[in-house]
């Protein structure tokens, strides 16, 4: 046997173990839910078939068609709300702070992140409830005349999810920002631009990757979270994620559970390929 | 713009720490709500929880579950990185890619795959289902650290040692394990935080047994506590503390 048939073998045998547990329990549970989600619901018995009656339901059946528009609707709003509250916060700490405080502003700017995320929701929901902290102060500073209702709210699931993302994204704006030579700055300075069209004309448009990335993975993790909806936004409309569970748990409706899960792995994927192409243009 | 920055910064921070600094502070509460008015300091929650017993198996359940689970997870992203790294195989592209891929999909479709699956053949919601689910988040994650941190200092000297006559597994114990191993901790660290934080899968595939997440869901049910509160901010307290640890020790040393 030649060497280098014997390096690709030794190589392949490394690899092999992975590959196995990859494709055995990831691959192959995935195609077993692309496989039910043509299934049907007969009684208590699940029905294999091969007919797209679950995604015809979805997309005719108002309160799952809408269950499609609402998260896309949430997700949208968190993405860009997280982005342009990140940004200002990661350039101060990178630009503003000085150098010796800036790993702890930062390392204070993420703090939460290392709670548990479902404590994290829970602890909105005390802040956000009708005798939480913030009502107690608004109410106590004279600023509401009662408590308004933000708890079960679609509000309270996006301030929520902001919270989180705008950590998330303050460490990938960060990041990217702290890599910027300062030259940059400068030189447009020395050409006379202001502050403010340093920032717009030079900084900004530096930082897109950066920002791409954040807000493709906020978009991500934003659109398949059932936790935070669930916590915080009550059952009066519901998300993709939420509707999955409740077809799990209410009658063990795995296909439409599964056409469902089909359906979010497209949006993902599509939001994937926008996002790829748009930095493939940026790049140009 | 000075004082603007500094406002804008000191707003942040408040909204970024708001909920944790009520969740501490309201896991003292001398009442039955954790909601204002604070009505004094009391550690009876606290002595509620460490008394729990279903609480504390469900925190040695998560510990169990996410030390071995991150354990597989790297050691099998060890291997497949350091075979990748070694020889170009036919169709490499496509294997790191198939690596890779549970990282963009989420939780919950993983869960509901494995789940299906399991039911098919058997396997019934328990820990070890949780574990396997949780080998399959982590190792995109574990896989990805450790390729990117092969260079080509370390491969140049990973073929040394082969060339030398040492065994492949001595070429792995002895010389790879030890060059990688702030990367090594990283993807440790970081694949424990995941699986010992996770819920959605540990939710679908347990069911007598449960991880600390799930078992803190089903507090949630019974509405607001102060004893809520009080595993919530000692969750919290663990992580800030291993956290800060990390960044006093390897991370500083890494960044030199």
């Amino acid at each position: 046997m030649s060497i280098e048939k014997q390096e690709k073998r030794q190589g392949a045998t490394l690899v092999a173990p992975a590959l196995l547990w990859t494709l055995g329990f990831f691959v192959i549970p995935f195609a077993a839910m692309v496989m039910m989600s043509l299934a049907h619901l007969e009684g208590r018995e699940i029905v294999q078939g091969h007919d797209l009656g679950n995604y015809l339901r979805i997309f005719t059946d108002p309160s799952l068609r809408r269950g499609i528009f609402v998260s896309l609707e949430i997700t949208a709003v968190v993405t860009v709300i997280s982005v342009l509250l990140a940004w200002p916060l990661a350039w101060i700490i990178a630009t503003r702070v000085p150098a010796r405080w800036r790993r702890m502003a930062l390392l204070l700017a993420v703090l939460p992140f290392w709670t548990s995320y479902v404590v994290r929701s829970y602890s909105w929901a005390l802040v956000l409830g009708e005798k939480g902290v913030v009502m107690n102060a608004l109410v106590g500073l004279g600023l509401l005349a009662e408590p308004v209702q933000i708890m079960a709210t679609r509000s309270a699931t996006i301030i929520g999810f902001v919270h989180f993302f705008v950590m998330l994204l303050t460490l990938t704006i960060y990041s990217n920002l702290i890599q910027l030579s300062p030259n940059y700055a400068r030189a447009a300075e020395d050409l006379g631009a202001s502050k403010w069209q340093v920032i717009r004309l030079v900084i900004l448009p530096l930082t897109l990757p950066g920002v791409m990335t954040g807000a493709f993975l906020t978009f991500v993790l934003c659109i398949g979270d059932y936790i935070t909806p669930q916590i915080l936004g009550g059952n009066n409309e519901l998300t993709l994620p939420q509707l999955i569970m409740l077809q799990l748990g209410r009658r063990g409706d795995f296909p439409m559970a599964s056409a469902l899960s089909v359906v979010l792995m497209v949006i993902v994927t599509l939001a994937y390929a926008a996002c790829a192409r748009w930095l493939k243009m940026e790049r140009v | 713009m000075k004082y603007l920055s500094w406002a804008y910064l000191v707003a942040l921070f408040g909204f970024i720490l708001l909920p944790v600094v009520t969740l501490v502070i309201f896991s003292f509460q001398d009442g039955r709500l954790p909601v204002p008015p604070f009505k004094g300091v009391t550690f009876e929650w606290y002595a509620e929880i460490l008394t729990d017993r279903a609480m504390m198996e469900a925190l040695g359940n998560s510990l169990i579950v996410a030390l071995l689970s991150s354990l597989v997870a790297l050691t099998l992203g060890f291997l497949a990185a350091s075979g990748l790294a070694r020889v170009v195989l036919p169709g490499s592209v496509v294997m790191r890619g198939l690596l890779i891929a549970p990282m963009t999909v989420s939780y919950l479709i993983i869960a509901l795959g494995l789940l299906q699956m399991f039911n098919k053949v058997g396997i019934r919601p328990s820990l070890l289902a949780t574990g396997i689910g949780h080998v399959v988040i982590n190792l995109p994650l574990c896989f990805a650290i450790l390729y990117a941190a092969i260079g080509e200092h370390q491969k140049s000297a990973l073929k040394a040692a082969r060339d030398l006559g040492a065994r492949e597994w001595q070429v792995l114990w002895f010389v790879a394990a030890p060059m990688l191993t702030p990367a090594l901790a990283a993807a440790f660290f970081l694949a424990f935080t995941f699986s010992w934080d996770e819920f959605i899968i540990a939710f679908l595939l347990t069911r007598f047994d449960v991880t600390l997440p799930v078992e803190i869901w089903s507090m949630l049910r019974s509405g607001l506590s102060p004893a809520t509160n009080a595993v919530g901010s000692l969750v919290f307290l663990v992580s800030v503390i291993v956290v800060v640890a990390l960044e006093l020790t390897l991370f500083r040393k890494g960044s030199k």
